[in-house]
């Protein structure tokens, strides 16, 4: 089983909710495997300190032109989409910061005079934590594509045991390929102004994508704000409140688990495994 | 109107991680500079406008990338163009046409739009199209003409958008002889942010006392280094956790970055935003003062 963790803004607490909800269902007895798909700022690893001991850097295929075949017709620049070549003067230019690897030009190429070359897009490191198996993408800085980090991530991910993946924040293409192919998305809101901006933006993107999901409402005092209210119009099920408390934001700011830490944020944590363990079972009811 | 003659001096405030605060502080910082230029470059969840009030003056199309569209009745079903695409987003299993059973179906989620499917096809089925990726629009605000823009729901090309903000935000200051230019950016580190810190005159780093605020500063001062972009920091909710702080001071220090300010943690941030205003405008208090400082702080960096 897959669930992903989401939220449209930034900060709501998207980590929080992964990194507690891993380790309470590690407790539980579940074969629990964390992913932090979150590969530009991956934060995960801080609370879960696990031993990495696998990794695997990922690379992008881009065109590396055989000059001494290459004979400047310009085939290949005409048809990439993504300006990651040029011909000037009967001589090829490659840019492979704006390449794809999508591998048109090697098609247009009539001479074969396109060989692949690779870019480093970042590294995934995996191991394993006292709250079960562990895995982590880490962005090259400069990269400016998350993409084919997350779907690497995706690709070594099991339909065994629980599966939580931290997103990234947004609703654009790093989010649809982190969520995509997920049994159940939970939506970390908080109940600001901001907060409800950005999660109507992902609750239509899930809608798009015909994915089930349900909120968590963070930082809650009360069940009459404003992420509830829109909720309740639009039949969204609120799986868990956590309440506005400075000691969690204390807690977690030190690298600590809220459960381990808090008295009663334990069994928040449960309730919510449970609720997400119910949706579920009622969609495979149905 | 070239954006090459505008003299404007540009700001932008980023994070790394998200929900340090970055646009409460960006409308802080409008609210404060009086007359400027601002721009929300987080274009997949902008919420400046929720605090500035924008009057729409204008909007415009986003029309960026293209996207494959198969014709079903002319696919022979060889499949050619699912093994070729290297995005998995062809797949054999779409309706039968009288020919073949199954016909290609193109996921246009998963499609980058490369057209290298097109170039395969036997049939000559597959074309590309250009793809509408969102609208972006010229507002005014009490704060001054805003540019903001909001990415189609499942779209892509969000740091083609970013440029655009911010070249029209340019040429807006260059019209109406604006010398400052304030923008909103986005979390993380990849395309968008790319997009929006290139060139910048000044980038605040506004970050908060936490291992993962400070993680996440770690990575994106080593972005804005290696774009050369002058960079500050600000330490949002430093009294949360004043080890951390302290941290972020030892750290700022080492990597020479100076820290421009420190800002109290303070419920009025979200009540601000519930009034639909600035924290500043909202309230006179310690934190609002402490913004105050930051933006003289930030001002003297920009020189």
């Amino acid at each position: 089983m897959k669930i992903a963790i989401a939220s449209g803004k930034g900060g709501t607490g998207k980590t929080t909710v992964s990194t507690n909800l891993a380790a309470i269902a590690a407790r539980s007895g579940e074969t629990v495997y964390l992913v932090d798909c979150d590969v530009e700022e991956p934060n995960c690893h801080l609370f879960m300190q696990p031993s990495l001991e696998r990794k695997s850097t990922i690379t992008l295929t881009v065109p590396r032109i055989l000059e001494d075949i290459c004979t400047g017709c310009g085939d290949c620049a005409k048809v990439c989409q993504f300006h990651a070549l040029a011909c000037i003067q009967k001589r090829v230019v490659t840019f492979p910061d704006l390449c794809h690897g999508c591998g048109a030009c090697t098609i247009a190429c009539p001479e074969n005079a396109i060989a692949d070359g690779f870019r480093e897009i970042g590294v995934v490191e995996e191991g394993t934590s006292n709250h079960g198996n562990f895995m982590h993408g880490r962005m090259r800085i400069g990269e400016p594509m998350s993409k084919p980090l997350i779907h690497a991530l995706k690709e070594r991910t099991t339909t065994n045991g629980l599966t939580i993946l931290d997103c990234p924040p947004g609703s654009s293409c790093p989010v649809i390929e982190a969520v995509s192919g997920v049994d159940y998305v939970v939506l970390v809101a908080e109940p600001t102004p901001f907060g409800l901006s950005d999660m109507e933006i992902v609750v239509e993107l899930l809608r798009v994508l015909d994915l089930p999901f349900g909120v968590v409402v963070n930082r809650s005092q009360g069940a009459d704000d404003v992420i509830s209210k829109y909720c309740a119009i639009h039949d969204i099920p609120i799986l868990l409140r956590i309440p506005e408390a400075r000691r969690i934001a204390e807690i977690s700011s030190n690298g600590c688990l809220a459960i381990d830490e808090i008295d009663g944020v334990d069994a928040l944590f449960v309730r919510l495994l449970s609720a997400i363990h119910g949706k579920i079972e009622e969609m495979t009811v149905q | 109107m070239s954006e090459q003659i505008c003299k404007a001096k540009e700001i932008v405030v980023i994070s790394g991680k998200g929900g340090t605060g970055k646009t409460s502080l960006t409308a802080s910082f409008a609210a404060l500079a009086k007359d400027n230029v601002i721009a929300d470059c987080d274009v997949d969840a902008p919420d400046l406008y929720l605090v500035s009030e924008p009057r729409l003056l204008q909007k415009e199309e986003f029309v960026a990338g293209k996207s494959a569209h198969i014709q079903t009745e002319l696919c022979i079903g060889c499949g050619e163009c699912s093994a070729t695409c290297n995005f998995d987003a062809i797949h054999l299993d779409g309706p039968g046409n009288g020919g073949v059973e199954k016909t290609c179906r193109i996921d246009n989620f998963a499609c980058e739009g490369c057209g290298a499917c097109t170039l395969v096809c036997p049939a000559k089925a597959i074309e590309l199209e250009d793809n509408h990726c969102g609208e972006w629009f010229i507002s005014e605000t009490r704060f001054g003409p805003m540019v903001h823009a909001r990415l189609a729901v499942a779209s892509e090309n969000s740091g083609k958008l970013v440029t655009i903000v911010r070249r029209s935000a340019r040429c807006l200051a260059h019209e109406r002889e604006i010398g400052l230019l304030i923008c909103d950016g986005p979390p993380g580190i990849g395309c968008p942010v790319i997009a929006s810190v290139t060139g910048a005159d000044l980038v605040v780093l506004v970050t908060e006392p936490s291992l993962s605020g400070r993680h996440d500063l770690n990575r994106i001062l080593e972005l804005t280094n290696h774009f050369r972009v002058p960079a500050v920091i600000c330490i949002n909710k430093y009294d949360i956790n004043l080890e951390q702080t302290e941290a972020i001071e030892r750290f700022a220090r080492e990597h020479q970055v100076p820290v421009v300010g420190k800002i109290q943690y303070d419920p009025i941030f979200s009540h601000a935003q519930a009034m639909k205003c600035s924290v500043v405008e909202y309230s006179g208090n310690a934190a609002s003062q402490q913004i105050r400082s930051t933006w003289r702080h930030v001002l003297y960096a920009l020189g």
